[in-house]
């Protein structure tokens, strides 16, 4: 959709409300360097950041007055491997963010680039309850490492699970390797916690 | 919602002291006690589908937990990479298997969202109607399998019989019981059959007689508050943090529904009301689930009223197939046929999050279209991700037959949980 995206912050959409070009504003004011792109697609307002300023946006949004994001909605990632598209991204995975507010009545989607190569982006556990699993899930799935998560194992998959199912390049029908009961009878050892 | 009720949550309250997954606990220095491990589940029947809580205990308190969840991982998100966009439908009916109908909407209120089309009135009133008959089953489903838990065996059996008879309303519509496969981008497979509205009235009727039973018989029930009242407690700044939705958000005082809060389909021509509680306990979930169903049987007494009579099912050619008769008896009818039975959807290029108020709480579908006719990216937000989560901290100080009430009480569905 390249008419409806672009680097600037002016809404396409006569009907959408005021509030969430105030957030992009206020991110541009405050973050210069932080901004990639912004577009609003069928009316979803979309900030691109670069990954090393999450952190520090994510704690803007929350507690400014104007923004008030409370509620941490959704966390998740796209593989943008052999997609051809005009979607504008740059590296290969998108760690996407979702945010609601419920006193201003507004939602936010963060996306951050995160480079094959160098596949970590610092972790924001520390500002919502809800963010741990969300990270441990993309974690789980694309193998993207949150830096600073104090708890980073597998949470859908088994620990011996090998690769990350959500990734393109993992086949579909990949068959993984029988586990050995030894392994398991180890770690879960029943009885008085000592 | 009054915006000077809500606290940001402080710096202090989300130190990592009870970070789900991050607590294992040193026995108490002055007791000569030791902390104790039971495992909860995986196959328990309290634990709803399958979850595993590792619970440590001294004497019979709680002192840790740690959930343990992906039993019921069957690779949604894969499967959906993998499938036209069309065929992921029946797989969101497996989703939150006792309100399949509103995944159903959501995902496709989702690509509908990503091709940028309004659906006809009559097909966003029917979609009302079996969403909320859906939503009453998951509720039922819900207080029936908690009161059952906590020792209510005929509250149980009522309810489950209540279930019945919507479940056999959405089985005249469309076909099946809870795999249902019933909306299409565009509109609905089926429209309803003849007599249908009148038949719900009927049977909404039966379903009330049911829910106003079943109230006399635990609402004020000692046993049944003793077991609820005071369980689980959340206060409202955790529970916003924590991400909750819906019931459970609502049971902490927060009256924030999607329905009203992002209006979508014709919700906000209906009437009705959000009940709220006042401590956020497993009772206060109990009572606003019960009131729920309530309101949504006004919902959908009103949307009888209104429902419009037209098409199910949009005219446009990119979304749906051509009429029968199109087909066999004209050349375009049956191009256009191959090409939508060949090819599938082609949704245009571009990302959009679709939340939805499901059974249980806010459903969300993110989708990725790259414009080539497979998806990129199909996500589904699940509500009670974020529930089992904060299970820890909603039985720390309990005891473990408590664990059973609060449990039972935030609804976890495990085909939804784990995708």
């Amino acid at each position: 959709m390249p008419e409806e995206s672009s680097a600037s912050t002016e809404s396409t959409e006569a009907s959408e409300p005021i509030e969430t070009s105030v957030v992009i504003n206020l991110v541009q004011q405050e973050y210069p360097a932080a901004m990639l792109t912004t577009h609003r697609h069928r009316g979803d307002e979309t900030i691109a950041l670069k990954r090393e300023f999450i952190q520090p946006v994510c704690r803007l949004l929350r507690d400014h007055p104007d923004c008030r994001f409370e509620m941490f909605v959704d966390l998740t990632a796209v593989d943008y491997l052999l997609i051809e598209t005009d979607l504008q991204q740059t590296e290969r995975f998108e760690v996407v963010y979702h945010l609601r507010s419920l006193s201003k009545d507004h939602r936010i989607r963060l996306k951050c680039p995160v480079p094959e190569d160098d596949c970590q982006i610092p972790s924001i556990h520390m500002l919502w309850h809800a963010v741990n699993w969300y990270e441990r899930e993309c974690y789980d799935m694309y193998g993207i490492h949150f830096e600073g998560h104090p708890n980073l194992t597998r949470i859908l998959m088994y620990e011996q699970f090998q690769g990350h199912p959500l990734r393109k390049d993992y086949p579909v029908d990949k068959q993984q390797p029988l586990l050995e009961l030894n392994d398991v009878e180890e770690r879960y050892h029943y009885g008085r916690f000592e | 919602m009054n915006a000077s009720e809500l606290t940001t949550i402080s710096a202090e309250e989300l130190k990592p002291v009870h970070l789900p997954g991050a607590i294992i606990p040193a026995p108490p220095e002055d007791s000569d006690t030791s902390i104790m491990r039971i495992e909860i589940g995986p196959a328990h029947p309290a634990m709803h589908g399958i979850v595993r809580l590792t619970t440590y205990l001294d004497g019979e308190q709680i002192v840790g937990m740690v959930p343990e969840i992906g039993y019921l991982h069957r690779g949604f998100e894969k499967e959906s990479e993998n499938s036209k966009w069309i065929q992921v439908i029946p797989y969101t009916d497996r989703l939150n298997y006792v309100s399949p109908v509103l995944n159903n909407i959501g995902y496709s209120m989702a690509v509908e969202k990503l091709f940028g089309v309004e659906i006809p009135r009559r097909a966003q009133f029917a979609r009302v109607i079996m969403g909320e008959i859906s939503r009453i089953t998951d509720h039922l489903t819900c207080l029936a399998a908690c009161a059952m838990e906590v020792g209510g065996f005929t509250f149980f059996l009522w309810f489950i019989k209540a279930r019945e008879y919507l479940y056999e309303l959405l089985e005249q519509v469309t076909g099946g019981r809870v795999t249902i496969n019933w909306t299409r981008f565009g509109g609905n497979s089926t429209d309803f059959p003849d007599g249908f509205l009148k038949e719900v009235e009927v049977r909404l009727e039966k379903v009330r007689e049911v829910i106003e039973e079943g109230d006399q018989l635990v609402t004020r029930n000692k046993i049944f508050i003793d077991r609820m009242k005071n369980i689980g407690v959340l206060s409202k700044e955790k529970a916003i943090s924590y991400g909750f939705t819906g019931p459970l958000l609502r049971a902490c005082g927060v009256p924030y529904d999607i329905r009203r809060a992002d209006p979508h389909l014709v919700y906000d021509e209906l009437d009705f009301e959000i009940p709220i509680g006042e401590v956020g306990d497993s009772y206060d979930r109990f009572l606003v689930r019960m009131e729920e169903m309530r309101q949504s049987i006004s919902i959908i007494e009103q949307a009888i009223d209104k429902i419009p009579y037209g098409p199910v099912m949009t005219r446009e050619r990119y979304l749906g197939y051509p009429d029968k008769k199109e087909v066999y008896g004209s050349i375009e009818g049956l191009i256009d046929h191959f090409k939508m039975v060949m090819e599938g959807h082609h949704p245009p290029a571009g990302e959009v999050y679709q939340p939805i108020e499901g059974g249980n709480g806010e459903l969300g579908f993110y989708l990725v279209s790259d414009g080539s006719g497979d998806p990129v990216k199909c996500r589904v937000r699940p509500p009670c991700f974020n529930y089992v989560q904060a299970m820890p901290e909603l039985a720390l100080g309990h005891y473990v037959a408590d664990i059973i009430a609060i449990f039972g009480s935030i609804n976890m569905i495990g085909g939804e949980l784990d995708r």
